[in-house]
């Protein structure tokens, strides 16, 4: 490169200059790869730290922790067992609940503690007491609250102030004593003495958690083995790292998803620069040739591509990471650090930049550059300066048939592929198959080409615009093969994922239909199990009232390492709920009888009638059970596992409930039963409950389901217009490189309008061969999406529906864009200046 | 008395910036009859051919091609006239890298609606006579500067044109080939009885014609080698 000294410098410049455009498409189909990769990163980066944080807020700074198996949790006897240990230096009993708060109902988390314990075992959740409140008379008081600022700011609490608490179905009224110092901003938490929270929420002799000290010297390993001999099947060990690991575990598949579809953005904008450059560099073929004529290096002349290729990179990168910090900080405040998915409720996250994150995706977006830059680079650099200042036309013979096995042999392996197991639970050989299926469309298109249009190129039209179009798709088939990889790559992703998108919704659809069969349903305020025995009793005997289900779910821990699965306590048959059952045991197994959601199934590995047990038996040990059957279920990705109603009181003699599916008696009005209800609901409750029909409730998952898809329509419709773009940047310098021709042409006698049916011909085959193979890998790719992608990365399986209207709607934008594209291009390219490009030589 | 392929009569021509190029120019072809126009460069020669080929409007004068005015002739008209009575040799051959040689020979039959199979058998004649009939399989960039212009002289004649536009024919050719092209050239114009109007700034190709001429701002004068 130093041999060219300024004079690469120059060519480069003088080619910006010459095509700012090209230039500026190109760097900026880059940029928005770099940012959507980079902002999904630290959206995801910000959501996760803040998750952690939480995690780590409300464990307080301990060593270990002891949690419940389930929202139950755990009969206190186990604190002097391990109190007895010699590897427990101390240790602080927790009841940890779920409240609201104050008159807003904002959510907190409520710990209740034993303060001289907590002192120092975890040591950042003691609270500061404030100077008019007293430290002694506060230390006696049972109904002393402290909260963290963010649980007083969120409320419009202030300290002193007295405020009402609910929990557990419970309600008390605390004084806001104080402050706590120790936890971290953003985090809402308020902390109670510990025999308070258990007699005033019912959670007598049951703790959720215990804290330990470990004893100096002691490792975690040799801590976790001397916990272990005494730890109830209702009770897990855990510490603060693990549970945020859980958090990722649960969002990582949707996060590589999103990544993904980001890479794709940013292998669009390659192919962009591929296409930019190729183009650039069969149109300075000559300036090439005569460059090496004049004495510069085959390597320098590689080098000034590639020199292009990085600056393109580096320009539009930096301009991506901007963009993708902002994108992020914009999505942050508007759509949550969920993106919309429901993965991190309850935290507030805060916008972190990630500098290694940008280093790599800064790395990422100026090798995609060089990479595109790379095959043409090559091919400047091999050109025959005296054979190409002849203008030799396409490098590849139009008589040599190509060869359809490389296309075959990557089908053939994306197949193979497409069958394999996730990898550490993400399905990094269905992305593979996405891969390289789309390589073997993209391969075989020269083949598919010539087989096309062969025949009608042999037969004689009499149309000579049409003649002409097809001959020249057949005699350059190189530069047609580019074209139509665009075209294929953009209608395959568009298709794909519309199917995998209809299909899924469209199995939602279905799913909430046999789901939301009541014709009322009712819930107390934030789900909170408010419904005790007597108020199930009054309510099941309203008027109108045919049939009632009371219903509630508790989260529980089944594997250390995976997020908590929820069970639901309901009627298995009954009023309101109808399983959409998808595999049935085919004869009852040993113990309990539980229907497991198909994520559940998959994530446990469970087949129906597999036996399995759960964290909620009597004096601590897990029930026995069995897998009675497998429902499908879109709503929990952690998987969700029913226990009829009479099964789970018969275990834990709980009988509150959060939930109620109403049948409504024929004749009765569902406004006159929902004001029966409401008559009938204890004073405590009024106004605290709320009623949803099955019509309301379909409507509201489905706007939550486009919600979650938003992203992912927004991410999509990014690749689709790149694509698109690059579809028409093609054709559009393809035909304006083609300028003499066009001049030569109407020379010997072909009309202007010739020319441009001519372009249109060219252009409506080549969107029409484009299409159809893209039609078909886009179904091929639906496949793996619906099969093998979505089961691995959520657990689930859907139905495929083909949208065929959206498809032909895509079919016709996309052939109307490439002929589109060539005729505008033509209309400039066969105008005065065209007739007199063959002037060069007059 | 031969047919007048070319008949220009008082025709002037400026540029858009107002220089004048040429005028009351005159000149008469006629069929079989060959004529070389030298000039120096930026005289206007291109812009002639242009206006010959119904490609450029001349500012005033007639221009008869077979006959026709080209004056009262819209743009479909000139190109049908472009397509059927001329024929056109460049100096960069401009032949279609993506036709074979017999595809790019029959092209403009197969702008006339000729039935391709008999186009395609009329551009072998063709391509026997240029002396390629063995390559009408061929494609371009296997094909020598010489043999190029060999594959353009047989398109321009094939649709059996009253008018032949040649431009610099030999400007790309070392002087071996192009005397030999300027020779086939030559022969193969006036075997068919049609007219030539060439545009040459080598004297050698010029001396094939029958007449040269000089073009200058007051319109033709007779050359003199």
């Amino acid at each position: 490169m130093a041999e060219t000294g300024g004079g690469w410098r120059w060519l480069i410049a003088g080619e910006l200059r010459a095509f700012p455009m090209r230039f500026l498409l190109a760097g900026l189909a880059i940029a928005i790869g770099v940012a959507l990769a980079f902002a999904v990163h630290v959206i995801n980066r910000s959501a996760a730290d803040a998750f952690g944080q939480a995690v780590r807020s409300v464990s307080g700074g301990s060593d270990l922790q002891i949690s419940g198996a389930s929202a139950l949790g755990f009969d206190e006897t186990l604190y002097p067992r391990l109190m007895a240990l010699e590897i427990v230096a101390d240790a602080s009993p927790v009841v940890q609940l779920r409240a609201m708060i104050g008159e807003q109902n904002k959510p907190i988390t409520l710990l209740g503690l034993d303060m001289l314990r907590a002192l120092t075992v975890s040591p950042n959740l003691i609270g500061r007491t404030s100077a008019e409140a007293g430290e002694a008379e506060a230390a006696l008081d049972m109904d002393a609250l402290y909260l963290s600022e963010t649980a007083r700011a969120q409320n419009g609490l202030r300290i002193g102030g007295r405020v009402d608490v609910r929990a557990n179905g419970r309600s008390h009224s605390f004084t806001i004593t104080g402050d706590l110092p120790g936890v971290d901003a953003g985090q809402a938490i308020g902390v109670i003495d510990i025999a308070t929270a258990q007699w005033r929420f019912g959670r007598l002799g049951m703790l959720d958690r215990i804290d330990l000290k470990l004893a100096q010297g002691v490792s975690i390993e040799a801590a976790r083995r001397a916990v272990e001999t005494v730890l109830p099947g209702s009770a897990r060990l855990t510490d603060a790292e693990a549970e945020s690991r859980r958090g990722d575990t649960l969002s990582r598949a949707y996060r590589v998803n999103l990544d993904m579809l980001a890479l794709v953005a940013l292998l669009t904008g390659g192919f962009l620069v591929y296409s930019a450059q190729s183009l650039s560099v069969t149109r300075r073929l000559r300036q090439f040739a005569l460059l090496r004529t004049l004495g510069m290096q085959k390597r320098a002349l590689g080098a000034q591509l590639l020199g292009e290729g990085a600056l393109l990179g580096i320009a539009g990168s930096l301009l991506g990471l901007a963009g993708g910090y902002a994108i992020a900080g914009a999505a942050l405040r508007f759509v949550g650090g969920d993106l919309g998915a429901g993965y991190f409720g309850g935290t507030s996250p805060k916008l972190h930049f990630a500098p290694m994150a940008a280093l790599l995706f800064l790395s990422f977006g100026i090798a995609t550059a060089v990479a595109g830059s790379y095959v043409p680079a090559r091919q400047a650099a091999r050109i025959a300066p005296a054979q190409t200042l002849k203008d030799a036309g396409d490098p590849v013979d139009p008589r040599a048939a190509p060869k359809a096995w490389p296309a075959m042999a990557l089908i053939a392996l994306a197949t193979l592929f497409a069958f394999l197991p996730a990898v550490n639970r993400l399905p990094l050989f269905g992305y593979l198959a996405v891969a390289l299926m789309l390589a073997g469309c993209v391969a075989g298109m020269p083949w598919l080409a010539r087989t096309l249009l062969r025949p009608l190129a042999r037969a004689d039209s009499r149309l000579p615009s049409l003649d002409l179009a097809l001959h020249r798709l057949l005699g350059a088939p190189s530069q047609a093969s580019t074209a139509l990889g665009g075209i294929v790559a953009s209608t395959g992703l568009m298709i794909a994922m519309a199917v995998m998108v209809t299909s899924f919704r469209g199995s939602v659809d279905d799913w909430l239909a046999s789901f939301l069969s009541a014709d009322l349903y009712v819930a107390a305020a934030s789900n909170e199990a408010s419904f005790d025995a007597e108020t199930q009793r009054r309510l099941a005997d309203t008027p109108g009232v045919a049939g009632i289900a009371f219903s509630k779910s508790l989260s529980m821990t089944l594997d250390p390492e995976l997020p908590p699965v929820l069970l639901l306590v309901r009627p298995v048959a009954g009023p309101g709920y109808e399983l959409p059952l998808i595999e049935k045991a085919r004869r009852p197994g040993v113990g309990l009888a539980l229907w497991l959601s198909e994520p559940a199934a998959r994530l446990y590995g469970a087949r129906p009638g597999a036996p399995i047990s759960l964290p909620i038996g009597k004096e601590g040990e897990p029930a026995r059970a069995y897998v009675a059957g497998i429902w499908r279920d879109y709503a929990r990705q952690q998987g969700a596992i029913i226990i009829d109603a009479r099964d789970y009181i018969a275990l834990t003699g709980d009988e509150m409930r959060s939930e109620a599916a109403v049948d409504i008696a024929p004749g009765a009005s569902v406004p006159a039963v929902r004001a029966a209800i409401e008559a009938r609901l204890p004073p405590d409750l009024a106004g605290r409950v709320s009623f949803a029909e099955p019509a309301s409730l379909r409507a509201r998952a489905l706007a939550l389901f486009d919600r979650s898809f938003a992203i992912t329509y927004v991410l999509e419709a990014i690749a689709i217009l790149i694509g698109l773009a690059g579809v028409a940047a093609t054709i559009s310098a393809q035909t304006i490189a083609r300028i003499k021709e066009f001049g030569m042409l109407r020379h010997v006698g072909m009309t202007a309008g010739q020319i441009l049916a001519m372009l249109a011909s060219e252009g409506a085959l080549l969107g029409f061969i484009g299409v159809t193979a893209g039609i078909t890998v886009g179904l091929a790719l639906s496949q793996i999406l619906i099969h093998v992608i979505n089961p691995q990365s959520f657990n689930w399986t859907m139905a495929t529906t083909i949208p065929w209207a959206l498809i032909l709607a895509v079919v016709a934008a996309l052939i109307i864009t490439a002929a589109g594209t060539a005729v505008i291009a033509g209309r400039r390219a066969v105008s005065r200046d065209a007739v007199r490009a063959v002037r060069e030589d007059w | 008395m031969r047919e007048d392929v070319l008949r220009l009569t008082a025709v002037s021509k400026s540029l858009p910036g107002g220089r004048r190029l040429f005028e009351g120019l005159d000149l008469v072809l006629a069929a079989g009859e060959q004529v070389a126009i030298r000039g120096e460069s930026g005289v206007g020669k291109s812009t002639l051919l242009n206006i010959v080929a119904g490609l450029d409007a001349a500012d005033s004068g007639e221009i008869m091609v077979a006959g026709r005015n080209l004056a009262g002739l819209d743009e479909t008209e000139r190109t049908v006239i472009r397509r059927d009575k001329i024929g056109f040799v460049f100096q960069a051959f401009h032949i279609l890298p993506y036709l074979d040689l017999a595809q790019n020979v029959a092209f403009p039959l197969i702008l006339q609606k000729i039935p391709r199979s008999k186009a395609i058998a009329r551009a072998g004649e063709l391509l026997d006579a240029v002396g390629l009939g063995e390559r009408r399989r061929s494609y371009p960039k296997e094909l020598s500067g010489g043999e190029l212009q060999r594959v353009a002289i047989a398109r321009a004649l094939v649709h059996e044109p009253a008018l032949i536009l040649a431009d610099e024919p030999t400007g790309n050719l070392d002087p071996d080939t192009a005397e030999q092209i300027m020779a086939l050239l030559g022969r193969s114009v006036k075997q068919r009885g049609a007219a030539m109007l060439l545009v040459t700034h080598s004297p050698t190709a010029a001396a094939t014609a029958d007449r040269q001429l000089l073009l200058t701002p007051h319109g033709l004068v007779p050359a003199h080698g």
